[in-house]
């Protein structure tokens, strides 16, 4: 029987990074969940115009309150059903992903940026900068978040855009207490000091340096943070304070469904399972890059 | 212990300070407070007469050191809306707030505590993957969906509990357990790892050796060590908790402080608001000052470093 030439170099010099990298993503169950289930969510999200098969806005007198395909009386036009003003509940699921997707990614881009910059600067330069940023990081911790948020979405009016722009500005504290620390770690490396003995600029260390080798903790926290956004936004557009109908976002969805929960739990059920799921698939994805990048932390 | 305690203050008191600023000015954020009070059907003379009624005429920072002055002397001004004290307001809404707070935080510690125990007792066994199952589902679950679940299940289906008000014990389960499950998967992390540490240490094996019994070696010696960072942790998540009290409250239609900030939010009552967060923030502030106090007491090491 012929052997792979692969596994004959493999068994002469052990596995190289890349298998070893493909072996933990491939064993680790929650890892792998989390990522496929996103990337199900975001194909959804993307091919909803194709997908949808209704306009999300689309109101029907005629078809109000249609169950979904489970129940008895379902229309099979309409798979999960209609809402309280007939419109498509499939449609407003899919297209409702896309807000959530959008503000996650967006909010955690924006907080990332400057918690990274607080962070990254405090562990680099030290002594007052990073007096101050730790100060700020109590200050920021101190401030309750949610009554923030809906105070200053109320001052400035709800919409995606003032939602997606406030999140980012609240949530910064753990990409700065991350960044850091990771900083710390790595500042006193001797690839570091050999940069700076051949009198690279502070500029050049810290973002070919550095950042390269923060770049991991970094995308952790930032999927963590996203998973954090869509549960605020959510929470604050349940509240009326954050994205506005009649844009069919999920946190929206469940607020309006409340009405009619008393006899067709149905209607909070949906969106509230998507938003589970799409948070679980974000948070098991953040954990296992976590657990594969630095696997001594291992629990 | 002293100058640790000092420091430690005068941090306190400059965050209260700079949130107190931050949460002033970000009402202003609109431009005009009294436009935005006065709502659009207003003439400009209403709108002008609002001013010149509440101060807004004068400058920022001198509405500032009057608003601060005033609030250190515990007179947060008037509601617009309920024309009476704001303090008074939220020293009468506060009792059910500081109550869901206390039975939250014993819900979160009682369950996860033990939880934890277990879970480092047997490593890799059935109870920690089910303990760590549950922080994980727990902490991808959206906590205003999971209160009106319980709501659809133990008040409409079952017809258990009362799905809103604050008439009875019975009121406040459910708001008890959507405040309280946040806070859990981090409780029970961490006496995860303290006990898996503490088990390890030698006073532990000596205890063994003198013969004492496996039930006294864990609760007596290990867990007694493995509290502690749990101790501060747990009152860093009641001030947390305080705050997030504006979800639960309205859900569960609990008149308490959370439910007056929702209100005043939607009521553009700004001197409510700007009081509330504030409050918020105090709690905050106390809570972890009072936990840097107690780590620093039971752990010299923290003291000097």
């Amino acid at each position: 029987m012929a052997r792979d030439i692969d596994t004959l170099a493999e068994e002469i010099q052990g596995p190289s990074p890349a298998a070893i990298l493909r072996r933990r993503v491939f064993g680790h169950y929650g890892l792998l969940f989390g990522a496929t289930a996103l990337l199900v969510i975001v194909a959804l999200a993307v091919l909803a115009p194709l997908l949808a098969g209704h306009d999300p806005y689309a109101q029907s007198l005629v078809a109000r309150m249609k169950p979904p395909f489970w129940m008895e009386g379902s229309d099979p036009n309409h798979l999960l059903g209609t809402d309280h003003l007939g419109r498509d509940y499939l449609a407003r699921l899919l297209y409702g992903a896309r807000i959530s997707l959008a503000i996650g990614l967006i909010a955690a881009l924006i907080s990332g940026l400057i918690g990274t910059t607080m962070g990254v600067a405090a562990g680099y330069f030290g002594g007052r900068v990073d007096l101050v940023v730790t100060f700020l990081v109590n200050v920021r911790l101190a401030m309750p978040v949610v009554l923030v948020a809906l105070a200053v979405v109320a001052v400035l009016g709800g919409s995606l855009q003032v939602v997606i722009v406030v999140l980012g500005f609240l949530l910064w504290d753990r990409f700065a207490v991350v960044m850091r620390s990771s900083t710390l770690q790595v500042r006193g490396l001797e690839y570091v000091n050999a940069a700076k003995a051949i009198g690279c600029s502070t500029r050049r260390i810290i973002l070919s340096e550095i950042m390269p080798n923060i770049l991991n903790n970094l995308i952790v926290v930032m999927t963590l943070e996203m998973a954090h956004a869509i549960l605020l936004e959510a929470a604050l557009s349940f509240l009326g304070l954050g994205v506005q109908p009649p844009t069919p976002s999920w946190g929206l969805m469940i607020s309006e469904g409340k009405q009619m929960m008393l006899f067709e739990p149905w209607v909070i059920a949906i969106p509230g399972v998507a938003l589970f799921i799409l948070v679980l698939a974000i948070n098991l994805l953040g954990d296992g890059l976590r657990d594969i990048t630095a696997p001594e932390n291992r629990s | 212990m002293l100058t640790f305690a000092l420091k430690r203050l005068g941090l306190a008191v400059l965050v209260a300070l700079t949130v107190s600023a931050v949460s002033f000015s970000l009402l202003y954020l609109s431009g005009d407070p009294a436009s935005a009070m006065a709502g659009e059907s207003a003439t400009s003379a209403d709108i002008e007469a609002l001013r010149r009624l509440y101060g807004f005429d004068r400058p920022f920072l001198v509405q500032y050191a009057d608003w601060l002055f005033s609030a250190l002397q515990g007179d947060f001004g008037q509601s617009y809306y309920f024309k009476l004290p704001v303090s008074q307001l939220i020293a009468d809404r506060l009792s059910i707030t500081m109550l869901l707070g206390v039975c939250g935080i014993s819900f979160a510690l009682v369950t996860a505590i033990p939880l934890g125990v277990a879970a480092a007792v047997r490593p890799n066994s059935f109870i920690d993957r089910t303990a760590l199952f549950i922080s994980v589902m727990g902490q991808a679950l959206p906590s205003f969906w999971f209160g009106l679940v319980l709501i659809v299940i133990f008040s409409i289906q079952l017809n258990w509990l009362p799905p809103s008000g604050s008439g009875s014990w019975k009121n406040f389960i459910m708001p008890t357990v959507v405040l309280g499950y946040y806070a859990m998967p981090a409780i029970m992390r961490l006496t995860r790892a303290g006990m898996l540490e503490v088990l390890n240490a030698d006073y532990i094996r000596t205890a063994r050796a003198k013969g004492a019994g496996e039930w006294r070696v864990m609760f007596k010696h290990a867990l007694r060590n493995a509290v502690v960072p749990v101790v501060s942790l747990a009152a860093v998540q009641m001030g947390f908790m305080l705050g997030g009290s504006i979800v639960v409250e309205s859900i569960f239609a609990l008149h308490g402080a959370g439910y007056l900030a929702w209100e005043s939010i939607g009521r553009n009552d700004l001197p409510t608001v700007q009081a509330l967060i504030l409050v918020f923030a105090g709690f905050y502030i106390v809570f972890t000052f009072l936990s840097d106090l107690a780590n620093a007491w039971l752990d010299p090491r923290i003291r000097v470093g």
